[in-house]
């Protein structure tokens, strides 16, 4: 387990170090430098800015500099903003966007997973059916084109929502619903499929031969293992809850940090740009290696890659 | 009820009946077939393709109009006959977008698509092939690269190399091809050391021969399966890149850069969205729905 803890975390650290290193040349040979959509600047104040921001430097000096800040945990200024750092923005958003992604999170796995044991349960008859197409839908209409609706129909037209901004609770319902649905309905889809499997065992067999009922046998005996695959699914989720948040936030203007990355994009803030992607990536791998960890203590079937036998 | 007799005959049994194949023999691939046309809504979404790909070739040459003339005077028109999807706010008619916008996806789907199969199955297959330290090797990059999240990736390519469709499918690509070599080096690790392998090697064929005629065509299925569902995520990365602004130049038509150009006119104009936003999601149903058919159909395990 240590063993493979550490292969792991040593890939992560190579992973990170290709994108910090990846976002570092990109943003060197982005077109234009951070100055250029202001007025002409004077040559002594130009060569000023840069002395500032250390761009005068040569670019391994530039480069060895900006893993040092990484390593702790600088992500240097913002071009566009004087007043704030990159710290100061990610600070400021990430809660906001923590908040919601972990709303979202949570919708999706409850309601995924009570639509796909349903799903199993009820297997080819009508509630299967419905189910089934909810979570067809769901993978196809894009988080954007939901939240588009959802705001369009419950918000503007019906009025049962606040439009737009981050107050109270009900302000967090739509984008959060927004932002569950794709992963919802892959948590659904897993569910239903590892239920079935589970359902056909040996064992819930035995257990209906000892006369549980249906409740029992599923709440006590096929849920537990049916979950399983769920879990290695909360990497990719959090993966997409993350990325949607691009738009969602935007779309809802949610002063979150997905919605600070895309006016950063817009906006061709190159030191934002990096410092939120290098931090987003962080956050991601960690929570991958995580839920990998995770899994090898909850199925103590799973011998992980490395550890020896026995362990 | 009286049964006479004679309405009995004696047919005797024969050995060589007995060991007739009354059915037809089926081939791999009819076989999949059968069982793919079993699955209702698989059926329907390939229908579904197939309107979409037919209207996306014969769509922008339907109505007199061209996708990037603006007319000024007929700004915001609501569907009607003249403009059977309205027009947008530079009086462009949306119809006609909508079909040139169809074009654009499913080509920006099937092209990283096929990218992703080309460098996949060439990495994957050797690695699997090789063994030993070569497949350590590839499989160790290839996990590195796998940490790296995508979609962070592609926005990042999309604003370091600017926006049009070259960059977008590279962007697509550079790290899409991953999943793809891992399923191919999987399936090339469990047939490489079958007996069909081993008697093909014995007669002398070389690695390419053995990689092209035995092990691809036998690793088609998951290949298959894993196209068919990297083009709606192509889709919809192309729709979701756009909606950041970070897609195709006007006046080029795509269905994500359309949403994203109608949002803003939701409330008055709501066709300008309507329309991009729903071919959207029926390509990608479409997509998935076909993909999971193909699953379905291609696994034996499935078989009843």
């Amino acid at each position: 387990m240590v063993k493979y803890i550490g292969k792991r975390l040593l890939y992560m650290l190579i992973s990170l170090w290709l994108i910090v290193t990846a976002t570092f040349f990109f943003m060197r040979i982005a077109p234009g430098n951070p100055f250029t959509s202001e007025k002409k600047l004077p040559p002594e104040i130009e060569a000023n800015l840069n002395a500032h921001f250390g761009l005068d430097q040569p670019w391994y000096a530039q480069y060895w500099d900006y893993l040092v800040r990484i390593l702790n945990w600088d992500f240097g200024p913002s071009f566009k903003y004087k007043s704030q750092t990159v710290n100061d923005i990610i600070n400021e958003g990430f809660p906001v966007s923590a908040m919601l992604g972990a709303e979202a999170l949570l919708l999706a796995v409850a309601f995924g997973v009570l639509l796909g044991i349903i799903a199993a349960l009820k297997h080819n008859r009508w509630p299967d059916y419905t189910a089934m197409i909810i979570a067809v839908l769901g993978i196809s209409v894009p988080s954007f084109i939901m939240a588009t609706f959802l705001q369009y129909f419950l918000a503007i037209k019906m009025g049962l929502f606040p439009v737009a901004r981050w107050e109270t609770f009900m302000h967090t319902i739509l984008p959060a619903l927004a932002l569950a649905a794709t992963p919802m309905a892959f948590i659904a889809r897993l569910t239903r499929s590892s239920m079935l499997e589970v359902l056909s065992n040996d064992y819930i067999k035995t257990a209906k031969a000892k006369g549980l009922s249906q409740g029992v046998i599923t709440v006590k005996h096929a849920i537990r293992n049916a979950l399983l695959p769920v879990v290695t699914y909360m990497g990719p989720l959090t993966a997409g809850i993350l990325t949607g948040s691009f738009v969602i936030e935007n779309i809802f203007g949610i002063p979150g940090l997905g919605a600070h990355f895309v006016t950063s994009i817009n906006n061709r803030d190159y030191t934002v740009i990096m410092g939120v992607t290098v931090f987003y990536s962080i956050l991601l791998l960690v929570s991958i290696l995580l839920v990998d960890i995770a899994y090898g203590f909850i199925d103590p079937r799973i011998k992980l890659a490395g550890g020896k036998k026995g362990e | 009820m009286q049964i006479s007799k004679d309405k009995f005959q004696l047919v005797g049994s024969k050995y060589e009946d007995a060991e007739k194949i009354s059915k037809p023999s089926l081939s791999f691939w009819k076989d999949v077939f059968i069982r793919f046309r079993k699955n209702k809504l698989a059926l329907f979404g390939l229908v579904l393709l197939i309107l979409l790909i037919i209207m996306a070739i014969i769509g922008p040459h339907l109505t007199g109009y061209d996708y990037r003339t603006n007319d000024l005077t007929n700004k915001n028109q609501p569907p009607s006959s003249e403009h059977w999807f309205g027009t947008d706010d530079l009086g462009r008619d949306v119809f006609t977008r909508t079909w040139e916008g169809a074009r654009i996806s499913i080509f920006i789907g099937v092209a990283a698509a096929l990218i992703d199969l080309f460098i996949g199955v060439l990495w994957g297959g050797i690695a699997g092939y090789k063994g030993g330290r070569t497949d350590e090797m590839m499989m160790r990059f290839a996990d590195v690269l796998y940490g790296v999240p995508y979609l962070l990736l592609v926005i990042l390519l999309m604003v370091v190399l600017g926006q049009g469709l070259g960059t977008m499918i590279l962007a697509m690509t550079i790290t899409g091809w991953i999943n793809m070599s891992r399923i191919v080096r999987g399936q090339v690790l469990s047939l490489k050391n079958q007996e069909y392998v081993l008697a093909s090697k014995t007669l002398g064929a070389n690695t390419s021969r053995i990689m092209a005629k035995h092990l691809i065509p036998n690793a088609m299925a998951p290949i298959l399966v894993t196209m068919t569902l990297t083009i709606p995520s192509a889709i919809f990365t192309e729709a979701f890149l756009s909606y950041l602004g970070l897609g195709l130049n006007p006046p080029l038509a795509s269905w994500g850069s359309m949403a994203s150009d109608g949002l803003p006119a939701l409330r008055y104009y709501p066709w300008r969205l309507f329309f991009p936003a729903t071919f959207i999601c029926l390509t990608i149903f479409a997509f998935n729905v076909v993909g999971d058919g193909l699953r379905d159909a291609l696994d034996p395990r499935l078989r009843k």
